[in-house]
């Protein structure tokens, strides 16, 4: 039986997530445009309802809207970014890529893996990218960069769990219309009914239970605890421990149950 | 007897939806040919390559290729074959050059070995010049030969080409069809897939011919058109005319002359070439018939397929009988 080796199953994850992001590179409008979007969005935001919401924000970041927003921001970005997993997949799929590469005697794994690699390598960079138009425009972390680079990872990981969500709508959706009409149907409640733009104190009782305990809310004030300092812990009235640890549960939760069903429906996908 | 280098035994596909691609194929052929699957759109064509190729696990029968159990060592299977598939499965945003290295590095070649694989794949499909470009400048058939290119990438001893031509131009089908000789003459086997007749006619040491999940008939395509006897001829009349024309020419004719209302025309045997043809014109005359058209021709493919499925191989509408050539012997419309 001959099977392929683990180191050459890195290699060959390593070939497509290069193919995948050269695309990046030689179609540089993806890039433009996947960081002009989060960048008008926060300009629109913070110029928007900064001067109603930064009131009520206490001595969270210093009062200045632009700190609560950028981490939220932040998290929009990553999960808008999935979407590009589903959108690429089908795109290859419709093109005949991932038949030549299932030919090939390549690590099957691969074309998924390279797929989500990708993606993450791309969130990274639109990410910090943000991250620079935001300290341009006044935002400071509050608690040290070490804390902002965590905040950064535990965004990016979230993002790569997404990946896995939007690969799985994707290759049931099938064709890369489709799949992107299907993967904002989930991610438009998630994102606006969070506490990404606004606090969620100010939402309805019912509305507020569902925003407060949704993935996209926890992250999202993971982030804010470790940008934003002790301030934010006490506005939302938890730890950062507890943030920490129910953020790291999601995203691992997430990635529990959608890698395996990407897979499944990979394969039914491709046969 | 050489040992066979393909060889499917009862392979059953049924798909989801209820449709049976394939009814229990079985086919096999030795090293170093050309063997041409000949088929409509739907015959399932490309299902038995899919199958062939690793990328669909049959509801049951077995596969060897390249003396490798497809079904039981996929992974053995495609280090000995290469595909191209019915679109041309490269990377618009890559360069010519860089997709075939892909290819390579994906075969486990080292960064040099890739480069310079490339270098002397893309020189042989005279891509030299436009290695360095983004595909996506490519025309049509660059991309098809450039794909080509890269299902040769790893030396397959089996390269598997399904429809390599169909939606190119003719010129570039005819450079496809050279450099599809070429690969032959290094000692590739190939399988390809067609509902052209007149390319696996020209292509193929030997054809099977695949109609709705069955391999119908299987022979070298001379043996193929012997099957429906010698010459025949083929009159062309208003279709209102066919049934009137066709009960005319049965007693000479010694079987039921063969209508096609598509192509508006009546077809008989001609065992005795121009006599017959001569004895056919008078009879349909005598009939106070109209003929348009009238062709004396060796068998077509066309017409094998016609005699083994009763309806025609291809789904391209023919031409009017009017613009249909008028020379008296010919091998074959010009429908390419």
């Amino acid at each position: 039986m001959t099977t392929v080796t683990l180191t050459q199953t890195a290699h060959h994850i390593g070939v497509i997530t290069k193919r995948n992001l050269l695309r990046n590179i030689r179609l540089p409008q993806l890039v433009l445009f996947a960081t002009v979007q989060p960048v008008m969005f926060l300009l629109l935001f913070n110029y928007v309802f900064g001067g109603s919401i930064g009131g009520s924000l206490g001595d969270v970041g210093g009062g200045d809207y632009i700190n609560y927003l950028l981490p939220g921001i932040l998290i929009q970005t990553v999960v808008f970014g999935a979407t590009q997993t589903s959108l690429g997949l089908t795109e290859d799929l419709a093109g005949g890529v991932i038949d030549r590469f299932r030919s090939l005697p390549m690590a099957r794994s691969a074309v998924l893996a390279g797929r989500t690699l990708a993606d993450l390598v791309r969130s990274s960079f639109v990410t910090v990218l943000m991250v620079v138009v935001g300290y341009l425009i006044g935002f400071r972390a509050q608690d040290g960069l070490v804390k902002l680079a965590l905040a950064l990872v535990i965004g990016l990981l979230f993002g790569y769990a997404m990946s896995w969500v939007m690969a799985t709508i994707g290759l049931l959706a099938k064709t890369p219309e489709a799949a992107q009409a299907a993967g904002f149907l989930p991610i438009f409640p998630l994102v606006f009914a969070s506490s990404v733009f606004v606090p969620t104190s100010s939402m309805p009782s019912w509305l507020a239970t569902f925003a407060e305990n949704q993935p996209v809310s926890v992250i999202a004030n993971a982030l804010r605890g470790l940008i934003l300092g002790d301030p934010y812990m006490a506005f939302v009235d938890t730890t950062l421990t507890t943030l920490i640890l129910q953020s790291l549960a999601w995203i691992i939760g997430i990635i529990v149950v959608f890698f395996p069903l990407a897979v499944r429906m990979y394969r039914r996908a491709v046969s | 007897m050489t040992q066979p280098i393909v060889e499917a035994e009862d392979i059953v596909q049924t798909f989801s939806n209820g449709v049976r691609a394939l009814n229990g194929v079985s086919l096999s052929f030795e090293p170093g040919i050309i063997y041409g699957l000949l088929g409509p759109n739907g015959a399932g064509k490309t299902t038995l390559i899919r199958v062939l190729t690793t990328l669909l696990r049959p509801d049951s029968g077995s596969a060897r290729v390249a003396g490798v159990d497809v079904l039981a060592n996929p992974a053995a299977a495609r280090e000995r074959i290469g595909l191209a598939g019915q679109y041309a499965a490269v990377d618009e945003y890559q360069t010519g050059r860089e997709n075939i290295i892909m290819v390579g590095r994906l075969y486990n070649l080292s960064s040099r070995e890739a480069r310079s694989r490339a270098d002397e794949i893309l020189e042989r499909i005279h891509l030299t010049d436009a290695a360095n470009r983004p595909v996506k400048t490519y025309s049509g058939g660059m991309r098809r030969r450039l794909d080509l290119a890269a299902s040769v990438v790893g030396r397959p001893q089996v390269l598997f080409l399904d429809e390599p031509t169909t939606g190119i131009d003719p010129r570039s089908r005819q450079d496809l069809w050279e450099l599809i000789t070429d690969l032959v003459d290094d000692g590739t086997t190939l399988l390809l897939t067609t509902q052209y007749l007149e390319e696996a006619d020209r292509l193929a040491t030997r054809i099977g011919v695949i109609d709705e999940g069955d391999l119908i008939a299987e022979g070298t395509p001379n043996e193929l058109k012997d099957r429906i006897g010698g010459d025949v001829i083929e009159l062309h009349l208003a279709n209102d005319q066919l049934a009137t024309a066709a009960a005319a020419l049965a007693t000479m004719a010694g079987e039921e002359p063969k209508i096609d209302l598509m192509r508006h025309s009546v077809t008989i045997p001609a065992p005795q070439a121009a006599r017959t043809l001569v004895e056919a014109v008078r009879q349909l005359d005598q009939s106070g018939l109209d003929i348009h058209d009238v062709a004396l021709r060796r068998p077509t493919l066309d017409d094998v397929f016609l005699t083994l499925t009763g309806h025609r191989a291809e789904t391209t509408p023919a031409p009017a009988p009017s613009e249909r050539g008028r020379r008296g012997r010919r091998r074959r419309a010009d429908r390419s």
